[in-house]
């Protein structure tokens, strides 16, 4: 079935728009096979709004009279009203926006079909990979290797071609291991510390099962990586009790006879469907303003999303105070390897590594630990918190990691040469993209999909120069130190940004965010060129949130 | 002197609140004035100085294997955990301590004995540094509808008021005397705040003694004339700021509230904001749960929520919104009251006063809103702040929430503020430790009779000197959005938790970088480039000075932003309560960090920077010296504020 088939009604003037803190508009609302555009065409200056299909989450429709009026609820957290003149044309609306929002097919999707006309599709694909990450890290030369067993993805369909690996384990050994291993997901190198060349490895939990079998090559292979003398931490995401339980259904964890070098500690992390619901019960929290304060702390505190970004940040810094401090190399595995696993490693690297706090270091790093690491985006995705269907595989870890990232600048405001704006721009972007970037679930099946020569990457193009500077801390001062964030309830705030951002709260911010722009701008004048090599651009304008959604906007 | 059993006890450990494997072995010393603790070998003298005044409690814990636990609870919300190795000792200085802690003449505070070294005449300059009449002035009073009134000149109406009281010209001397008499300890409507855009005014009075039926002609004549006193206005509203249920109760006691039928063209409204007990018992559930020992997420928001006390701050700013709104939207007048309209009262017409005139958000214009709304009106700050020893129900933390009220609008505007936070904390630091005579006894009157002006300071002046530390970088006065009423949210997200006056002395709780900081380092370079430049700009024919000129440049620039970066770190507490395998490594961990940050501490100027600014702070903690809670408690009674590791 063809895609403008799903489009009964294409356009209805005379239709309302209303939107927090905004005057009501009238104009055109036109649907199209990726969008919703409405345009006010009374103003010589007309103004659009364009929202992706596929950034609606939730329609609600209610007739008044021979008018109806459409509740559009966005993943990125908008609530808009449109009332529509006459019944027909708002059902009909309603059910291409119901059709079309909810595309299965990855190729039907809008990032196969978005040509900017500034915009190629020839040339490389991404910022990096496993092997340019090997080339760069000179302390992984002497005992580590890039290993391409699964170059078609058969040893472990969710991991990419390449991994990094000790030198003395041959690829057999490995496909031993990964048979061990949930989902194929063995051991593989996540990051080497530049001071000790420590590392962070990652996988998914061995499949020890009710009858402890053990596997010689995993032992082996987690051996290689301690290489011998010292000790390495097991950081496992379950609670011992959740671990000892995963072993009636075929799961498990290293047991200390087998692996006497590694000392294994627990740390409970809720996963999947709990954390969806938490980001469901805060969303809703945050949506009335009539609450009374205790009834809004004992919502906030019910969510339980807090105590999520709590667990994520505190075993992120467990894992950096073994790596940098005790110099111990670090495994971190839950179950899967897919989820709280890539959110604990890949925050460990921003407190650990001055190089992931760029703009450019952070999106390689969300590159490799999420989308080539295998996050199954296009699952956990699907929906966000106004969705009425039923849940399947979503869970916002995703969002749960930006929250702490955001946590994390708020404690050091010099030390990200990226700003808010960054992490508010992923947050929509990975829910709804005009980029192949956050599409499908791995690296075998972009490539099914033509997706690396279909689509753009979105994280080359928020690298361009007029785009990145929107982006940049405009106080960024790096620094070589881990920065260890505080993990006291008393230290961590809720994400106004993004769970405020369409009520007033947000406005004054916006006022305060241009200002900071304006004193070091004025600074970077009177300094002179001396330092305009610095981080500072001498333009930039801050984003508004619309323009934000309107941001490289296709005419169509 | 005779209060102190034992000035001198060695071998002392000060133990960190947050983590115990932080402590410092000293010599505690107990002066007439302060506790003072200077640290064994620490080659900074960072010597934590406790005033006297401001403990609030002292605790003896039970014996530990390490000797004797001492708590001294500082009413800043400093907890300093002393343990002392004998059990005389530490019951010496508990019994000394305990005493020095309770003054029980006003004599005994310290405000008469700090002595800053400063001739009469500028002592008498600090007095006069904030003029009230020149604030009224500025409201644009006295004009032809409201004149001071003599009448209260020798405090016989009313001993708890001012002087000087503005009312309206039409109202004669028998109306304010009948009208006083009908309230509360003589406490008649008067002139807080006059709206010169549309003459609407915010007066303020107690609660009427109207019991079941009284009336007073009088106190009706009073209110008609503030009514028609704004001549633009058919009515006038009347504000009782206690819930209902209070307001009722008093009426059997023959005071309560108006009636709408007795008098004309008013519309009465109650706001439920609760008592001075309710407040008092809130903060104290509000300092359990700062205090909790790493308690979870959920332990801390459960503990927030039951406290109420941000529930409390709402109800606050919502009736501090709703009169704002009558006067600058509806342009009609206000009368605000409570019971004795001295503490509700005040907190009311003070947050609204803020939201009003954006020159309540500037510095001086603060400090004359405090003296104006909180001193000169009698808002009894010795009973409240527990100067003196006795009624400790008389204790409540009114003028803390009008600060927080203020804080949580910064936090919704931040550009809004001339401020920043640091200067309300240190208004209360100030208005609690009894190093200046403002915020000394409960009445103008009181204060005269002691003569407080000849022989304490104030406070206003000094802070006005340290105002560079206070401002914020962010202040724009001329957008238009800060300019006129500040129309807040209420919505229950937008009030927060103030960490920086609850946890101010965890300091691992706080960002380890100030942006706010980094800020005020940047701007106040660009204005010295400015002032080079200028200078440049006359000189320029002498390339001898252009070339001096561009090195200067170049080396300062550098130097700001590193001032900022040179953020020496530690690990947090990852762990929990949970048994962990770190234990034994304590040890190495330590001289780990020493070697790890050690030239970072050199580099970073800790002795200048500010004590609030967390940056200059931690760098001292990790290079093992350990840091002590000395912020402002820290005084060296002969160089003002400025404590030996500031010097």
């Amino acid at each position: 079935m063809e895609l403008s088939e799903h489009i009964k009604t294409a356009n209805v003037e005379d239709v309302t728009l209303r939107r927090p803190f905004h005057p009501a508009l009238r104009g055109t609302l036109c649907v199209t096979s990726h969008h919703l555009l409405f345009s006010d065409r009374k103003d010589e200056a007309s103004w659009q709004l364009l929202i992706l299909l596929k950034n609606i989450d939730a329609i609600e429709k209610r007739a008044v009279g021979s008018s109806g009026t459409i509740t559009i609820k966005c993943k990125d957290l908008l609530v808009l009203q449109l009332e529509i003149p006459g019944m027909e044309e708002c059902l009909n609306i309603a059910s291409s926006i119901e059709a079309l929002s909810s595309l299965e097919s990855v190729t039907e999707m809008y990032p196969f079909f978005y040509r900017p006309s500034h915009l190629t599709l020839n040339g490389p694909w991404g910022l990096s990979s496993t092997e340019q990450y090997y080339k760069q890290t000179e302390r992984l030369w002497d005992r580590w290797r890039v290993s391409t067993l699964n170059s078609d993805y058969s040893v472990c369909p969710s991991y990419p071609s390449a991994v990094i690996m000790p030198r003395e384990v041959d690829d057999d050994k490995l496909i031993r291991s990964a048979r061990f291993r949930q989902g194929g997901r063995f051991p593989v190198l996540s990051y080497c510390h530049h001071r000790n060349g420590m590392v962070i490895m990652r996988s998914s939990q061995p499949l020890t099962g009710a009858n402890k079998k053990r596997c010689k090559e995993d032992e082996l292979l987690l051996q290689a990586v301690i290489d011998g003398s010292e000790l390495g931490y097991i950081i496992d995401l379950r609670s011992a009790q959740q671990a000892q339980q995963a072993r009636m259904t075929g799961g498990g964890f290293e047991s200390k006879s087998f692996y006497s070098h590694w000392k294994r500690i627990h740390r409970h992390h809720e996963r999947g469907k709990v954390v969806q619901e938490s980001l469901i019960k805060l969303v809703e929290a945050c949506s009335d303003p009539s609450h009374s304060v205790d009834r809004w702390l004992s919502k906030l505190e019910n969510s339980k999303w807090l105590s999520h970004v709590h667990s994520a940040l505190s075993t992120a810094g467990l894992v950096v105070e073994c790596v940098e401090r005790d110099g111990h190399s670090v495994l971190v595995h839950g179950s899967e390897g897919t989820d709280n696993t890539l959110l604990v490693s890949s925050l460990a690297q921003l407190i650990l590594d001055p190089a992931s706090r760029t703009v450019t270091g952070f999106l390689c790093l969300l590159e490799r630990e999420w989308i080539q690491a295998g996050h199954p985006f296009q699952q956990r995705c699907a929906h966000s918190a106004y969705s009425h269907a039923r849940l399947k595989q979503e869970c916002p870890i995703f969002l749960l990691l930006l929250d702490c990232v955001w946590q994390v600048w708020r404690q050091f405001p010099l030390a990200l040469e990226f700003s808010e704006a960054l992490l508010l721009r992923l947050a929509q972007e990975v829910y709804a993209s005009n980029y192949g970037t956050f599409l499908c679930n791995s690296e075998q099946e972009r490539c099914a999909a033509g997706v690396k020569e279909n689509t753009h990457c979105l994280f080359q193009s928020l690298l361009r120069p007029d785009i990145e500077e929107q982006y940049l801390n405009p106080l960024y001062e790096p620094t070589d130190l881990a920065i260890w964030p505080s993990v006291h309830p008393q230290s961590l705030q809720l994400w106004t940004g993004l769970f405020l951002r369409w009520t007033e709260y947000a406005q004054n911010m916006e006022e305060a965010r241009e200002e900071v722009w304006s004193i070091v701008k004025e600074h970077h004048e009177q300094a002179g060129p001396d330092r305009t090599n610095n981080t500072l651009s001498t333009h930039c304008d801050t984003l508004t949130p619309f323009e934000n959604l309107m941001d490289e906007l296709t005419i169509l | 002197m005779e209060h102190i059993r034992m000035p001198k006890v060695e071998h002392v450990r000060l133990v960190d609140r947050s983590s115990s494997r932080r402590t410092q072995v000293g010599t505690l010393y107990l002066t007439a004035t302060h506790t003072i603790f200077v640290g064994k070998g620490s080659e900074d003298r960072n010597d934590l100085w406790v005033l006297h005044s401001l403990v609030c409690n002292v605790v003896k814990h039970k014996a530990s294997q390490s000797g004797y636990p001492l708590l001294i609870i500082c009413k800043n919300f400093q907890v300093i955990r002393f343990i002392i190795p004998q059990e005389s000792d530490c019951h010496d200085v508990y019994i000394s301590l305990s005493r020095l802690s309770r003054p029980e003449k006003y004599e005994e505070l310290y405000c008469f004995s700090f002595n800053p070294n400063v001739d009469k005449a500028e002592r008498e300059h600090s007095w006069d540094f904030l003029d009230l009449k020149a604030e009224y002035s500025r409201m644009g009073l006295p004009n032809k509808l409201w004149h001071v009134n003599p009448i209260n000149r020798e405090y016989r109406v009313c001993d708890t008021y001012p002087a000087d009281l503005f009312v309206p010209k039409s109202v004669t001397l028998p109306v304010i005397v009948g009208s006083s008499k009908f309230r509360s300890r003589g406490r008649f409507p008067t002139l807080s705040y006059y709206c010169k855009e549309n003459h609407a005014t915010i007066c303020r009075s107690s609660q009427p003694l109207s019991g079941f039926s009284a009336r007073c002609l009088e106190d009706e004549q009073m209110l008609q004339a503030i009514m028609k006193s704004n001549p633009g206005s058919r009515f006038m509203y009347v504000v009782d700021t206690r819930p209902k249920l209070n307001a009722m109760a008093n009426r059997a006691a023959g005071k309560g509230y108006e009636n709408e039928d007795n008098y004309c063209n008013i519309k009465f409204q109650f706001i439920g904001i609760e008592n001075i007990h309710v407040m008092r018992n809130s903060q104290q559930k509000l300092i359990e749960v700062s205090a909790l020992h790493s308690p979870s997420m959920g332990e801390f928001l459960t503990g927030l929520e039951n406290s109420d006390w941000l529930r409390h701050i709402k109800s606050i700013m919502e009736a501090g919104l709703f009169i704002s709104k009558a006067v600058a939207e509806e342009g009609v007048s206000v009368l605000v009251h409570c019971s004795d309209g001295w503490d509700r009262t005040a907190q009311v017409c003070s947050v609204a006063s803020v939201l009003l005139d954006p020159y309540y958000r500037t510095l001086k214009g603060l400090m004359v809103l405090i003296e104006k709304d909180w001193v000169s009106f009698g808002h009894m700050f010795s009973h409240r702040c527990g100067h003196l020893i006795g009624e400790a129900k008389e204790v409540s933390p009114v003028i803390d929430q009008f600060l927080e009220c203020v804080w949580q609008l910064m936090e919704q505007f931040p550009c809004a503020f001339e401020y920043n936070e640091k200067f309300l904390i240190s208004i209360h630091i100030h208005i609690y430790s009894c190093h200046y005579g403002n915020f000394i006894c409960n009445s103008q009157k009181e204060r005269k009779d002691l003569c407080i002006k000849e022989k304490a300071h104030s406070v206003w002046l000094h802070l006005w000197e340290k105002k560079l530390d206070f401002m914020n970088p962010l202040f724009k006065p001329d957008q238009s959005q800060n300019q006129g009423l500040l129309r807040p949210s209420t919505a229950p997200y937008c009030f927060k938790y103030w960490r920086r006056l609850y946890n101010r002395f965890d300091r691992e709780l706080h960002p380890r970088q100030s942006e706010l900081d980094c800020l005020m380092t940047v701007k106040e370079e660009t204005q010295k480039l400015e002032e080079e430049l200028a200078l440049y700009e006359q000189v320029k024919c002498q390339i001898f000075n252009f070339h001096l000129h561009k090195v200067f440049l170049f080396n300062f620039s550098d130097h700001v932003f590193s001032a900022y970066t040179s953020l020496a770190n530690t690990p947090q507490d990852y762990i929990g309560g949970a048994p962990n395998v770190f234990t034994l490594q304590q040890g190495e961990r330590e001289s780990a960090e020493l070697c790890l940050f050690g030239d970072q501490t050199k580099s970073s100027d800790a002795d200048n920077s500010d004590q609030e600014s967390g940056v200059a702070d931690f760098s001292s903690h990790s290079s093992g010296e350990e840091s002590l809670p000395s912020e402002d408690s820290v005084k060296d009674p002969d160089s003002d504020e400025t404590g030996p590791n500031r010097a």
